[in-house]
C-alpha cells in the first residue's frame, strides 16, 4: 500500500469541505436539528414513560449514536457519490490507486466528515438538555468504533452498487439505512418486535449496540457479551462487504461500466 | 522489443454483441498512431482496455514488455490518459487538482511540475481558479496538464481537441508535437478531425465496426485509396457497404 496515493484521495475530499462553507454548515445542520428534535422528544419520554423515568437522555444518546451511524454510512457513499457527479471516476480509475487503498483512504475521510457533522451536535446536548454522551465513558468509544465500521460496511455494500450499476443506485444509497433502522432496535428493545423479525435483527450487529447502551445508561454496568456479539457480527459483514466491493468492481470491468461513469 | 504497446487478437462481448472483434496492431516507441472511425465503431471500447477500465473477452495488451492485467498499478503508473468526456473535479482549484493527481502517479517534486506544467500550457494565472468556473479551452489545458503530470511513456488521447475554438485547438496541438518530440513518448490519438491526424500521426488505424479495416501512414493510406485527404478516405472506407 501507498501512502502518498491514499493522501492524494483523502486530500481531493478534504479540500472539496475545506474550499466550501456552505458544505461544513450541511454537514452540521442536519445532525445537529435531528440532536434537538431527539432531545425534546426525549424530555417529553423521561417524564412520562415509566421505562424511560429517571434516566434522563437515553433516547438522546441512542439517536446521537443511530446519527453517526447514518453519517458515517453516507459519508462513504458521498465520497463515491461525488466522483460520479463531477465526471471524475475514470480519472481516478487510471490511476495506480489499488482498491484497498481506496477503501482505506474513503474509510479515514468518511470519519472526518462524520465527525465535522457530529461534534457540534454533541456538544448542543449539554447546554441544552442537560445531557451529556461522554458519560458513556470508555465503553462509549467501543459502541462508536462498532457503529463506524457497520457504517463503513453499509457503505462499501452501496457503492458496490454503485460501482456496478452506475448512478442509477444513488436512491439506494440514500435510503438504506432507513431500511435497517426498524430492525436497528435503537429506541426499544427488540422484545417490541414481532417473532420473525426479530430473527433478522439478531442478525444485525446494531441490536446488540443500542441494547448495551440502553444497559450502561439504566443500570451503570456493560455487558461485554453484547460488544463481542457486535463485533463478531461486524466482522463477517465487513468481511462480506469488502468481497462484494472486489466483486462489483471485476464485474465493472466487464460491463465497461467504469468508462465514462458520471451523471 | 520494438513494439511499445502490442495489441494481439483483442476481443470484447457485451452479452452478445462483439464491440471488438479480434484486433492486433501495435505502437513503436516514439510513435503517434492515430485511431479512426464513425461512432460506436470501438475506439473508447479499445482505448478503455488498455487502461485496464475494460476487462477484455480475450486477447493480449503488452505495454512496455509487460500484461496489463499482470501489472497493472505499475503500467498505469506510466500512461495516462485524456477525454473531453471525464473532468477533473469541479469544486477544486486547478493547483488542488494537479497536487492531488501528482500525488496518486507519485510524482517526485511535483511543486516544480506543476510550474513547469503551468508555464508550458499556459495556466499560471488560473492557477488558484476553481477548475468548474474555467471556459472549455482552459479546462482542456488543465485535463492536459493532468494527463502529462506523470511524464506517461504511454498517452491515449480520445479526441483531445473536440469542442475547443480553433486557436486553442491548435494550440493544444503544437503543444502535444512539441511534448512528444522532447519526451519521445507514444500516444495513440482517437480523433475524427482528420487535419489533427494528418497532423500528428505517422500512422492510423480505421476502424469499422469494431475490426481494423485498413492502415498505414495517412500518405499512404491517401494514395492508396486514391483521395485527395485523409477525411475522404475515412469517408470511403466507413461507407462502404453501408446501404
Amino acid at each position: 500500500m501507498n501512502f502518498d496515493r491514499m493522501y492524494g484521495l483523502f486530500l481531493r475530499h478534504f479540500y472539496l469541505i475545506k474550499g466550501s462553507l456552505p458544505r461544513v454548515l450541511d454537514l452540521i445542520y442536519w445532525p445537529s436539528i435531528q440532536i434537538i428534535l431527539w432531545g425534546f422528544i426525549s424530555k417529553f419520554f423521561t417524564s412520562y414513560s415509566d421505562y424511560y423515568n429517571n434516566t434522563v437522555g437515553i433516547i438522546l444518546t441512542c439517536a446521537i449514536l443511530y446519527d453517526f451511524l447514518f453519517r458515517s454510512s453516507i459519508s462513504f457513499n458521498m465520497l463515491f457519490l461525488e466522483e460520479i457527479w463531477s465526471r471524475n471516476f475514470t480519472n481516478l480509475f487510471i490511476t495506480p490507486l489499488k482498491i484497498n487503498e481506496i477503501i482505506i483512504s474513503l474509510i479515514a475521510t468518511a470519519l472526518i466528515r462524520t465527525l465535522i457533522g457530529l461534534i457540534p451536535a454533541i456538544i448542543l446536548t449539554s447546554p441544552l438538555f442537560g445531557v451529556s454522551i461522554l458519560k458513556l465513558g470508555f465503553p462509549l468509544m467501543l459502541l462508536f468504533l462498532s457503529l463506524y465500521i457497520f457504517g463503513i460496511t453499509l457503505g462499501l455494500l452501496v457503492s458496490s452498487g454503485l460501482l456496478r450499476y452506475g448512478p442509477s443506485f444513488e436512491n439506494i444509497a440514500w435510503s438504506s439505512l432507513f431500511l435497517l433502522a426498524p430492525l436497528g432496535c435503537i429506541y426499544y428493545p427488540i422484545e417490541i418486535l414481532p417473532n420473525f423479525f426479530q430473527v433478522i435483527a439478531k442478525g444485525l450487529p446494531l441490536v446488540y449496540i443500542f441494547d448495551e447502551a440502553r444497559n450502561i445508561l439504566i443500570n451503570g454496568t456493560i455487558n461485554y457479551q453484547n460488544l463481542i456479539f457486535a463485533y463478531m457480527l461486524n466482522l463477517i459483514y465487513l468481511v462480506f462487504g469488502i468481497t462484494m466491493f472486489y466483486l462489483c468492481y471485476s464485474k465493472a470491468k466487464e460491463k465497461g461500466t467504469l468508462m465514462n461513469m458520471g451523471e | 522489443m520494438d513494439n511499445f504497446l502490442q495489441i494481439d487478437s483483442l476481443k470484447k462481448s457485451y452479452n452478445n454483441n462483439e464491440a471488438v472483434k479480434n484486433i492486433s496492431f501495435f505502437i513503436k516507441k516514439n510513435e503517434v498512431v492515430g485511431l479512426l472511425g464513425p461512432n460506436g465503431c470501438g475506439k473508447t471500447t479499445t482505448i478503455g482496455m488498455i487502461l485496464g477500465l475494460i476487462k477484455p473477452t480475450s486477447g493480449k495488451i503488452i505495454i512496455n514488455e509487460k500484461d496489463i492485467e499482470k501489472h497493472k498499478i505499475e503500467i498505469l503508473n506510466k500512461i495516462n490518459f485524456i477525454s473531453p468526456y471525464i473532468e477533473l473535479p469541479k469544486k477544486l482549484t486547478v493547483k488542488q487538482n494537479l497536487s492531488i493527481y501528482a500525488r496518486l502517479y507519485g510524482v517526485e517534486n511535483f511543486k516544480n511540475k506543476i510550474d513547469y506544467l503551468c508555464e508550458k500550457l499556459r495556466l499560471k494565472n488560473i492557477i488558484n481558479n476553481i477548475t468548474g468556473e474555467l471556459s472549455s479551452g482552459q479546462k482542456n489545458r488543465v485535463s492536459l496538464a493532468k494527463a502529462i503530470i506523470n511524464d506517461p511513456i504511454l498517452l491515449l488521447l480520445d479526441e483531445p481537441t473536440a469542442s475547443l475554438d480553433p486557436e486553442t485547438g491548435d494550440f493544444v496541438r503544437s503543444f502535444l508535437e512539441n511534448y512528444q518530440k522532447e519526451k519521445g513518448n507514444s500516444i495513440l490519438l482517437a480523433s475524427h478531425n482528420m487535419n489533427e491526424v494528418e497532423r500528428l500521426c505517422s500512422s492510423v488505424l480505421m476502424m469499422k465496426e469494431g475490426k481494423i479495416i485498413d492502415s498505414g501512414s495517412p500518405k499512404e493510406l491517401i494514395k492508396k485509396h486514391g483521395r485527395k485527404n485523409l477525411e475522404e478516405v475515412f469517408l470511403k472506407l466507413t461507407r462502404k457497404n453501408e446501404f
